[in-house]
């Protein structure tokens, strides 16, 4: 009988049925995907996806400061350079439009502009060209190191092109906006072709839950 | 000199782990002791053999621990270049240098003695069992490729750190499963081995959707994978450009592995005794795999 047992279960499960579980197993795992839907965001959900808020950076006054100096608002954290000819003033306007739309409620929003051209973004520089956006807007200059850091949390790259003649030179970089919740959390991510409509909207519905 | 000779950044980790250079040490170090030990029982281990062992350990350890892991999460062509290390040439060259017995020579005799406790090895066994059957060995191998291809799934994978390493991770892991199913030879497998005939289908057969897939992205006029314009490009490329050797280097050189893993299967028929032997038969009736698979490499 003790004999049989196993043999009768063995021959049961082989081969035929290991296929068949792993069709089951395949498909449970996508249900669990579907049904998985939060609220609805007109931007892309990236909860649970990126490292929390976390940074020591300068910021455009030369005060250090920390991501805990912005819990309790929304921050959307976007990387750039003050000499970027189109994508970052493109992107920042659009922002900064999203912001206006917002109201009187901008104010529990942050956007941290982290150069990624420290070498010439002086604090200085950086604070002249955020004030150009709005007051909610602020620069944030990393040395080296702590650019190599965020660039690794983020996943983020940036690369210096050949400097011409007169030593002017762009940046490629991400255009990627973080946004987090007032708790440090990522939650969306903005892109350059979202409108500011959409960012509002999302901005609205996070200051909401939160 | 050439900057990334000079330059050590570009052979130090951009994301050192532990675990990697750990598993890394631990498998050169059992290497080399095998290979001393086999040495002086007289039973010398070939230096090509030896050699394409280190190649292929070099190689898998070089995409997941230098600045070419940077480079591509940074690139799709890049990626698809280390996937195609990771899942393709790495575990290749690892599994037809067939270093079981230098690795098993390697392990000091105090720890061979350890025997590993049933509940671990059973669960163990039986997966291995599991993958290597020979519907769902073929079936995962094609089907890790065209999940982290996923396009919503692949952007995931771009910004999620841990998905990202998972990612890594699995294609190593399920490249060597699934080349040393294919390539190992029967005895160093057990009972539950495929037949070398079996082998040759499945090998063609994976060369099929790998084809196809390359294809669709080399052929797709825009972008499938915005992730990398989104978390920016490591160097300037348009992204179509990038696109078309990423599904090139998809669609080429993946199908190149199946034909040198059938010529590799076809070296075991003409030169391994024990295919073109009739095998005592263990298991028969229903239980037993495809039997008519199985045997095409033995003509009795």
């Amino acid at each position: 009988m003790t004999a049989v047992l196993p043999q009768v279960i063995r021959r049961r499960h082989r081969p035929a049925a290991l296929p068949t579980m792993a069709a089951a197993l395949i498909l449970t795992g996508l249900l669990a995907g579907c049904a998985r839907n939060g609220p609805h965001y007109a931007l892309q959900s990236i909860k649970g996806l990126v490292a929390p808020l976390d940074f020591q950076l300068t910021d455009q006054d030369g005060k250090p400061v920390t991501a805990a100096d912005y819990r309790h608002d929304i921050v959307m954290l976007y990387f750039g350079y003050t000499e970027c000819p189109d994508e970052c003033p493109t992107t920042l306007t659009m922002l900064a439009n999203a912001l206006h739309t917002l109201g009187p409620q901008a104010s529990q929003v942050r956007v941290l502009f982290v150069s990624v051209d420290p070498r010439r973004d002086t604090t200085a520089v950086l604070k002249r060209y955020v004030n150009n956006f709005g007051p909610e807007f602020v620069g944030l200059r990393p040395d080296q190191a702590e650019l190599t850091a965020l660039s690794k949390r983020y996943r983020i790259s940036y690369h210096y092109e050949k400097p011409d003649k007169y030593g002017n030179y762009a940046v490629d970089h991400s255009s990627a906006i973080f946004i987090f919740d007032r708790d440090g959390r990522a939650r969306l991510l903005g892109l350059s072709d979202n409108t500011s409509q959409q960012v509002a909207s999302d901005l609205r519905r996070l200051l909401a839950s939160s | 000199m050439p900057p990334f000779v000079t330059d050590l950044r570009y052979l130090l980790p951009w994301q050192f782990s532990p675990t990697i250079f750990t598993i890394s040490a631990v498998t050169v170090a059992l290497y080399v002791r095998g290979l001393r030990a086999l040495g002086r029982s007289g039973d010398r281990v070939g230096f090509w053999r030896a050699f394409t062992f280190f190649l292929g350990v070099a190689l898998c350890y070089a995409m997941l621990q230098t600045y070419v892991d940077y480079l591509s999460a940074h690139m799709f062509w890049i990626h698809r270049f280390q996937h195609l290390i990771l899942h393709h040439i790495g575990p290749v060259l690892i599994v037809l240098a067939a270093p079981d017995r230098v690795l098993r020579a390697g392990i000091p005799a105090g720890l061979r003695r350890v025997r590993i406790a049933a509940w671990i090895r059973r669960p163990i066994q039986l997966l291995f069992r599991f993958i290597q059957h020979p519907l769902i060995a073929p079936t995962l191998f094609v089907g890790i490729i065209f999940f982290w291809l996923t396009p919503s799934i692949h952007f995931t994978a771009m910004i999620d750190t841990r998905r990202y390493d998972l990612m890594n991770w699995g294609m190593l892991a399920d490249g060597l499963l699934f080349w040393w199913i294919m390539l190992a030879p029967r005895q160093a497998q057990g009972s539950a081995a495929i037949g070398y005939g079996a082998r040759l289908v499945i090998l063609s057969l994976v060369a099929i959707p790998q084809l196809l897939l390359g294809a669709y992205i080399t052929l797709h006029t825009t972008p499938l994978y915005p992730v990398y314009a989104v978390c920016g490009r490591a160097f300037a490329i348009s992204p179509l450009d990038d696109q078309q050797l990423g599904g090139l280097l998809t669609w080429i050189p993946a199908a190149m592995m199946s034909l040198v893993g059938i010529l590799a299967v076809l070296h075991h028929i003409l030169h391994d005794p024990e295919a073109t032997a009739v095998r005592p038969r263990r298991r028969t009736g229903p239980a037993a795999p495809p039997a008519a698979a199985r045997d095409l490499g033995a003509p009795a």
